[in-house]
C-alpha cells in the first residue's frame, strides 16, 4: 500500500495555480525524487504535504487516512517530518537543542512536570540528550553539537535541519533541497546521510536540482512543471523522456 | 570542514549541566554561573543577606517593590524573552487580581489567601480565553491586540466605581493567613523574598524542559516546530496564561501590601514598565529579568537627589544601558565575561 496518496491536488496562490490537478502516490520505503524547473512547485508541494499550506482542491491521504487541512504538528505525530529549503533554524539555541526539539513528541510536554521539574523530566532529556548526539553523530555533526546555531556555517546547518527531523523518528522524510548550496563533497556526503536514512527504513523524498545526486539515489522520480505532473518513473525512463528534456533545456526551435 | 574546527575551541564532552554556563570557563565560575545551581544560590545569599543593609522602612519598601516587579517580570520574560511574544498588556492581569482581592477581602470578607488563588484561577481562565484570537496575531498585531486588552481592563476598573471605587481608589484589608497579620516590613520582606525564589525556580525549571525548548523553538521558528509535533498555539497560550498568574498574585499581594489600590496599577504605563525591565535586564534570561526590576525600581530612588533633572538622567542611562549593552544586561555581561574567559 503507498504511504502517501495524492489526487487531484491544486493551489491557487491568488489568479496563479502553482499546483495543478497533481495525482501521484509514494510507496513505503524507497527514495522519491521530486524535480522539475525553478518555478515546477515544487516547494509548495512539499508545504501542501506538510499541512503549512492548505489546498484549494484535492486530496491528501497518509498512511490510508486523508489528511487533507491537518496541521503540521499533527501530521508529524502521525509520523511526517520535513526539512526547508530556506533553512528554520532556532539560532535562539544551541545545535543540541535545536535536534532536541525534535524529540518533542517523544517527551512529555505537559505544563506542571515541567514545572516542577519531576525527576523523569531530567531522565528523559538526559536520555534525549543522548539520543540526539547520536543523531547528531549521524549527520557527521558531532564536532558542533555545542555550538550556537547561529554561529554555524551553512553546510552544517543543512544536516542539523536533517538530524532535528530525524529525532521524531517520521515514517516519512521530506527533504527540501538537502544539497543546495553544498559544495561537491558536501552534496555526496548528504548522499550518503540520505542513503542511511532509507536505509533505516524510512521514507524519503526529496526535491532536489543536483542531478547527479537525484539519478543516484532515487528509486522513483516524480517530475513537474507549471504545477502539473510532466512525467513519472524510474530514473532511466525519465532521464529519456523527451519532455523532461525539453521542460529542462527547452523545446528544439 | 577540518579548518572550522579552529575557529572555535570544542571541549570535550562535559555533562548537560556544565555546558549550560555557556562556556569553556571552568571551575567555580563556571559551576556558580550554572542556573539552576549557583544562579538560586546567589539569589537565595542575596534574599536572605540583603536586610542585613537595610537600615529603616524605606529601604525595605524599595527592596519589597523590588521582588514583586521582579516576580511579574520573571514571569512576563517568559513569555516575551523566551517565547518571543509581546504583551503590551500586562499590568491588566495584575490589576485584575489586585481588584479581585481587594475587593472580595475587603467588601466580601474572604480569607486574603483564598481570594488570591481564586484570583489567579480567574485571571488565568481570563488570559486563557483571550489568548487564542490574540496570539494568532503576531509582531505590531500582537502589540496592539495586548495594548487594547490592558487598556479596555484599566477602562473598566476606572469606570465600575461603585466597586472598584474609580479613579479615587479604594481601601485594602491588611493579608492576613490563618490569623496571622503581615504588618511589618520584615515580614513583608522574607514573604515577597520566598516567592521571588519560588518564581525563579520555577521558571528556569520551565525554562530547562521539553516545554521551554517548545518556547524558544517558537521564537526561534515557529514553521520548524511545529513540523517536528510543536502545537506552537498551545504553547504560547500556555505561557501567557503563566505569565498572567504571575501577575495576578503579585497584583493581589501588592494591594494588601500598600492597603490602597488605584487603577494606576493596570495602567498602560505601569505594562510598558514591566516590558522595559524584561529588556533593560535581558530577553530571555530570567536572571536578567530580576536584574532589570531591581534597577528599574531602584534607580528612581537613587536619582531623587538630582530633583528636576531625575527623568532626564534616568532616560539617558536607559538609552546608553541599551545602546551599549543591546542584548540586555545580564546576557551581554554574560558573553563579555565568557570572551574575557576564552581568552
Amino acid at each position: 500500500m503507498s504511504l502517501l496518496q495524492v489526487s487531484k491536488l491544486s493551489k491557487d496562490f491568488g489568479g496563479v495555480r502553482a499546483i495543478d490537478d497533481l495525482s501521484f502516490e509514494i510507496g513505503a520505503g524507497v527514495i522519491h525524487s521530486i524535480i522539475g524547473p525553478n518555478g515546477a512547485g515544487k516547494t509548495t508541494l512539499f508545504n501542501l504535504i506538510t499541512g503549512v499550506y492548505t489546498p484549494s482542491w484535492g486530496d491528501i491521504r497518509f498512511d490510508g487516512k486523508v489528511v487533507t487541512g491537518r496541521k503540521p504538528y499533527e501530521l508529524a505525530r502521525m509520523g511526517m517530518s520535513r526539512t526547508f529549503q530556506n533553512l528554520q533554524i532556532c539560532h535562539n539555541m544551541t545545535a543540541l537543542e535545536n535536534v532536541m526539539v525534535g524529540r518533542h513528541l517523544h517527551l512529555d510536554g505537559r505544563l506542571l512536570p515541567s514545572l516542577f521539574r519531576l525527576p523523569r523530566i531530567g531522565r528523559a532529556d538526559r536520555a534525549a540528550e543522548d539520543h540526539c548526539r547520536e543523531l547528531m553523530a549521524f549527520v557527521g555533526l558531532e564536532k558542533y553539537w555545542d555550538w550556537d546555531a547561529d554561529a554555524m556555517p551553512y553546510g552544517a546547518l543543512k544536516r542539523l535541519e536533517i538530524a532535528r527531523a530525524l529525532a521524531a523518528e517520521p515514517r516519512l522524510l521530506l527533504l527540501d533541497e538537502p544539497a543546495a548550496g553544498l559544495n561537491d563533497v558536501e552534496s555526496r556526503e548528504i548522499d550518503e546521510v540520505i542513503k542511511k536514512v532509507a536505509a533505516r527504513g524510512v521514507t524519503v523524498v526529496l526535491v532536489e536540482h543536483d542531478m547527479k545526486m537525484v539519478m543516484e539515489i532515487s528509486d522513483h522520480i516524480l517530475v513537474l512543471d507549471y504545477g502539473r505532473k510532466l512525467t513519472e518513473g524510474t530514473p532511466q525512463e525519465v532521464r529519456q523522456n523527451p519532455d523532461v528534456i525539453a521542460a529542462y533545456l527547452g523545446h528544439a526551435a | 570542514m577540518s579548518d572550522l574546527s579552529t575557529t572555535k575551541a570544542t571541549p570535550a564532552p562535559v555533562p548537560m549541566s556544565t555546558r549550560r554556563a555557556g562556556g569553556s570557563g571552568g571551575g567555580a565560575l563556571a559551576w556558580l554561573m550554572r542556573p539552576r545551581t549557583g544562579g538560586l544560590l546567589v539569589l537565595a545569599a542575596v534574599i536572605c543577606l540583603l536586610p542585613l543593609g537595610l537600615q529603616n522602612n524605606f529601604q525595605y519598601d524599595v527592596a519589597i517593590k523590588i521582588g514583586f516587579n521582579a516576580i511579574v517580570v520573571v514571569g512576563l520574560n517568559l513569555l516575551i524573552g523566551y517565547a518571543g511574544q509581546i504583551s503590551l498588556g500586562h499590568a491588566g492581569f495584575l490589576g485584575l487580581g489586585a481588584y479581585f482581592s481587594a475587593i472580595t477581602v475587603t467588601k466580601l470578607g474572604w480569607p486574603p489567601l483564598v481570594s488570591l488563588v481564586v484570583a489567579a484561577a480567574v485571571v488565568g481562565l481570563l488570559a486563557f480565553v483571550v489568548a487564542r484570537p490574540v496570539l494568532r496575531l503576531k509582531g505590531h498585531y500582537l502589540a496592539m491586540a495586548t495594548l487594547g486588552l490592558g487598556v479596555i481592563i484599566s477602562i473598566v476598573l476606572n469606570q465600575e466605581a461603585q466597586l472598584t471605587g474609580g479613579p479615587d481608589g479604594m481601601i485594602v484589608a491588611p493579608f492576613t493567613v490563618f490569623g496571622f497579620e503581615f504588618s511589618k516590613a520584615w515580614h513583608w520582606y522574607w514573604l515577597v523574598g520566598g516567592l521571588l525564589f519560588l518564581a525563579v525556580w520555577l521558571s528556569l525549571n520551565i525554562i530547562d524542559s521539553p516545554v521551554g525548548r517548545a518556547l524558544r523553538a517558537v521564537h526561534g521558528s515557529e514553521v520548524a516546530a511545529e513540523v517536528v509535533g510543536v502545537d506552537t498555539t498551545r504553547y504560547k497560550v500556555m505561557i501567557f496564561v503563566v505569565s498572567a498568574v504571575f501577575a495576578s498574585v503579585v497584583g493581589s499581594l501588592d494591594a494588601h501590601y500598600i492597603m490602597f489600590l488605584s487603577p494606576n496599577e493596570a495602567s498602560f504605563f505601569h505594562s510598558v514598565e514591566l516590558v522595559i525591565m524584561v529588556v533593560l535586564g535581558g530577553m530571555a534570561s530570567t536572571f536578567g529579568a530580576v536584574v532589570g526590576a531591581a534597577i528599574l525600581t531602584a534607580l528612581p530612588q537613587l536619582l531623587t537627589f538630582l530633583e528636576d533633572y531625575e527623568h532626564l538622567i534616568f532616560g539617558l542611562i536607559l538609552m546608553l544601558v541599551m545602546i551599549f549593552l543591546p542584548k540586555g544586561i545580564v546576557p551581554s555581561l554574560a558573553a563579555l565575561l565568557k570572551r574575557g574567559g576564552d581568552r
